[in-house]
């Protein structure tokens, strides 16, 4: 064991310089998968959970590192770089990778990024702590009106999927709140639990992972979570929204055709391992199917969505 | 807490993965730019085909072990291994250079495992009722807790309150290059791609801090350490006898570790420094900080290890990560099906209880391994030949630095502010405070926006900054820490005075 383990370490150093593997598709070793941000997150924690999956299926082992740094900027400015021989994959988040080459220039722009895969999301959710006065979003809503910008939500970062959610959900309702953000949704999750705001902008993964300590108003799905069947969705409450932060891998964009549908299949097909999605599912992610082929469209919606709430906000010119 | 996790936990296969776990840590920890986030990352995949327990055995003295070896670095080469040894570097550097490198390095390891003691018994007993601290700190405290960090500079640099106050805002200067982390703007880039990913706290202290030895080193003519001619039996001894003199020290710096370690947003390096200027702030009249006082390593070196236990406090309890070695861990329980929360004590127990017992058979199993490597890595150290320890260190420096993120550019920064580094030290700049703003700043300034933010939405500004029972205890602390100094000062210059009339 401990000798396989020092292999591995060895294998995952030298990782790093592997060059010039075989263009042909297929494996021929360990393959580096790159996190643009610490560990600990929801990016994080659904590549934990493919690991195993892909070492099972695909026999050989995803090696997970953090490369953090600009909220993920500084990854994906970095992969295209990277040898496209599919040994090296990367995280993509949206709406960062949207929403940030909007703002300014950060070294990548959305299109240039060869996403391949989108494998879940997580939905947007109203979270307050289990002792809070709000009982349903009514009462929330109810607060925000009497008393404009007194409410206030901790997120996860400013222009983030949080962010968004808190403006959009703020024109639909015709309330002002004030959003809080923190250094990743661990943090902001701390605020809440400790009663420093009075709710939080965060996902159903929030929900899944406080159980008994939390409770979720509404989460921004098409259907309820089959987690929570108790929480209503937005629409039910006649709040338009759906949506939260999507998260999906990239190739870097030398990689041929080949590569990317090789990639866009065995993530696929992790993704419909039914024991996979019990997991994601147990976690409170929600699960989403876009290979390769679909990307292009649902990157066009996902673009003109964001840029228009972003522009609204003012969070970009 | 049955005793069957303990047995468990107890088997000779496990404890050979805590005592490879802590020997590898060490040596990782140990060398600058490799840190225990890295090494864990890559070793969670065998916690799928091991006994879960097991493999978070390996993950925990792994963790453990890093925190102790990044004391050798600091104590032999001025160097912080860890950001959470930078206060190691006070005394222990001084030590060495007096020919007490062995010592140091002894001290350092019976301080670590005390401290690690500490902070693993409190996460065995007292972790629900802890984990309260970690949500007591709101944004405010946050931002109190990094300007008392902020005053300890003050404190520290005796004689020299403004040079090491620039020092501080320099590095804050620095912690804003890049992308704002929670307001998500471009700051300080003048417009180029390399600054986005900002100064990061390990590239930077590589840099400050070796750099400057190793240019001095080859601009001198004298040997790199000072050795006795006469060898030596081993100083485990002495070093026993005057941590046993310092139980005191040990005790208040191992709490004030584990306190620390349970804020998720503060860390080892935090730690390391309150401890070590409550030691200073204590110290009996004959000690002399910073030139190679005993207490000051056991201080820092006690209170970091303990963070390991604090830290876990928070991860366990409130699935909230309070390092990103905590993160790893979480991750890895929660592929393995644990589900982190107050109930998890109770439902995932016999895997949390066998993590704990194996930390704290970790933390014991340091003292012989972290004893003998120490000694190894003294000898090797002040018996090398600068002609090869120079380029050894320097290629460590880089490698060390490229490693964290894959970035050439975070080497070339790295090289510049330790060129930089060199310069202002001939002017009587320390690295120590540059560093401790880059690590501070980002918290004042968070905790200051948040708190700002909520103040201002709830239209209670003033209290929220100086209305809050533990802002206000942070905030006369501080206030002790700045005057106190000043007060000794002056009373020291009237005596002297004085005694010169008399």
């Amino acid at each position: 064991m401990i000798k396989n383990s020092l292999v591995k370490t060895a294998a995952a150093i030298l990782l790093s310089a592997h060059v010039g593997m075989a263009a042909s598709a297929e494996l021929s070793g360990p393959v580096s998968y790159v996190i643009p941000f610490g560990p600990g997150g929801e990016s994080d924690i659904s590549a934990r959970f493919q690991q195993p999956f892909f070492k099972e299926k695909f026999g050989q082992d995803l090696v997970i590192s953090y490369q953090p740094g600009g909220g993920g900027a500084v990854g994906w400015a970095s992969l295209n770089g990277l040898s496209g021989d599919g040994h090296t994959i990367m995280g993509v988040n949206l709406p960062h990778i949207i929403i940030k080459p909007a703002q300014k220039d950060v070294g990548f722009k959305t299109e240039e990024l060869n996403t391949f895969y989108m494998f879940h999301y997580t939905p947007d959710a109203i979270v307050v702590n289990a002792d809070s006065p709000y009982q349903t979003l009514a009462d929330l809503v109810a607060d925000a009106k009497a008393k404009p910008g007194e409410v206030t939500l901790s997120g996860s970062g400013k222009a983030s999927a949080n962010h968004l959610a808190q403006i959009k959900f703020d024109k639909l309702a015709g309330i002002t709140t004030t959003y809080v953000p923190f250094k990743g949704t661990g943090a902001a999750v701390a605020a809440l639990l400790g009663n420093q705001t009075k709710a939080e902008w965060g996902y159903t993964s929030v929900g899944a992972k406080q159980g008994d300590a939390v409770r979720m108003l509404a989460v921004a799905m098409g259907e309820r979570h089959p987690l929570f069947p108790d929480v209503p969705t937005f629409k039910e409450l006649g709040y338009d929204m759906t949506g939260g932060a999507y998260r999906g891998i990239a190739l870097p964009n030398t990689a041929s055709a080949e590569t990317t549908k090789l990639w866009s299949d065995m993530i696929g097909e992790i993704n419909n391992d039914p024991e996979f999605r019990k997991t994601m599912l147990d976690g409170g992610f929600a699960m989403l199917d876009v290979g390769a082929d679909e990307m292009s469209d649902f990157m066009a919606e996902r673009i003109e969505e964001y840029i228009t709430d972003a522009r609204a906000a003012g969070l970009i010119e | 807490m049955e005793l069957s996790q303990f047995i468990s936990a107890l088997t000779p296969f496990n404890l050979a993965l805590a005592l490879f776990g802590v020997v590898a840590g060490t040596v990782v920890g140990s060398i600058p730019g490799l840190t225990a986030t890295m090494a864990l990352a890559v070793l969670v995949p065998i916690t799928f085909s091991m006994e879960p327990a097991s493999a978070l055995i390996l993950l925990g003295a792994i963790y453990t072990g890093a925190i102790y070896g990044g004391a050798y670095a600091a104590i032999l080469l001025n160097t912080p291994g860890t950001p959470s040894a930078i206060a190691t570097t006070f005394d222990g550097y001084p030590m060495a250079k007096k020919g007490d490198g062995d010592l140091a390095v002894a001290l350092a390891c019976f301080a670590s495992v005390f401290g690690g003691l500490v902070g693993a018994f409190a996460l065995l007993f007292l972790a629900p009722p802890l984990s309260k601290v970690a949500l007591a700190f709101g944004p405010v405290e946050y931002f109190w807790l990094s300007i008392f960090g902020l005053s300890l500079i003050a404190s520290l640099s005796s004689g020299n309150v403004i040079k090491g106050l620039a020092g501080g805002a320099f590095g804050m200067i620095l912690s804003t290059v890049g992308v704002a982390e929670i307001s998500a703007d471009i700051r300080l880039t003048f417009g180029s791609q390399m600054l986005i990913g900002g100064f990061g706290v390990v590239g930077a202290m590589i840099g400050l801090y070796c750099i400057p030895v190793l240019i001095d080193l080859v601009a001198t003519p004298d040997r790199h350490l000072k050795v006795e001619d006469d060898v030596r039996s081993v100083r485990i001894g002495e070093a026993f006898n005057l941590a046993m003199k310092s139980k005191f020290n040990l005790v208040r710096s191992s709490i004030i570790g584990t306190l620390v370690g349970i804020l998720p947003g503060a860390g080892g390096s935090v730690a390391g420094l309150v401890a070590y200027s409550e030691a200073k702030r204590t110290a009996s009249p004959e000690q002399r900080f910073g030139e190679g006082e005993p207490d000051g390593i056991m201080a820092t070196e006690s209170a970091n290890n303990a963070t390991v236990g604090g830290g876990f406090v928070p991860t366990l309890v409130l699935g909230i990560p309070g390092t990103p070695p905590d993160a790893i861990v979480l991750g890895a329980l929660l592929v393995q099906g644990v589900r982190t929360g107050p109930t998890m004590f109770s439902q995932s127990g016999s895997i949390v209880y066998t993590f704990i017992y194996g930390l704290i058979i970790a933390t014991l199993l340091m003292l012989p391994a972290g004893l003998l490597i120490g000694r190894y890595a003294y000898k090797s150290i002040v018996t090398i030949p600068k002609a090869v320890l120079v380029p050894t260190v320097g290629f460590m420096t880089i490698i060390g630095t490229f490693s964290i993120r894959n970035s050439v550019t975070d080497v070339f920064l790295m090289l510049c502010l330790g060129v930089f580094g060199w310069v202002v030290a001939k002017f009587g700049f320390s690295a120590s405070p540059i560093v401790l703003g880059l690590i501070l700043g980002p918290i004042a300034e968070q905790g200051f926006v948040q708190g700002w933010t909520i103040g201002a939405a709830t239209k209670n500004l003033f209290g929220m900054f100086f209305g809050r029972p533990i802002s206000q205890a942070i905030l006369a602390f501080t206030l002790i820490t700045l005057i106190v100094p000043l007060y000794m000062a002056r009373r020291k210059s009237r005596v002297q005075e004085v005694s010169d009339n008399g």
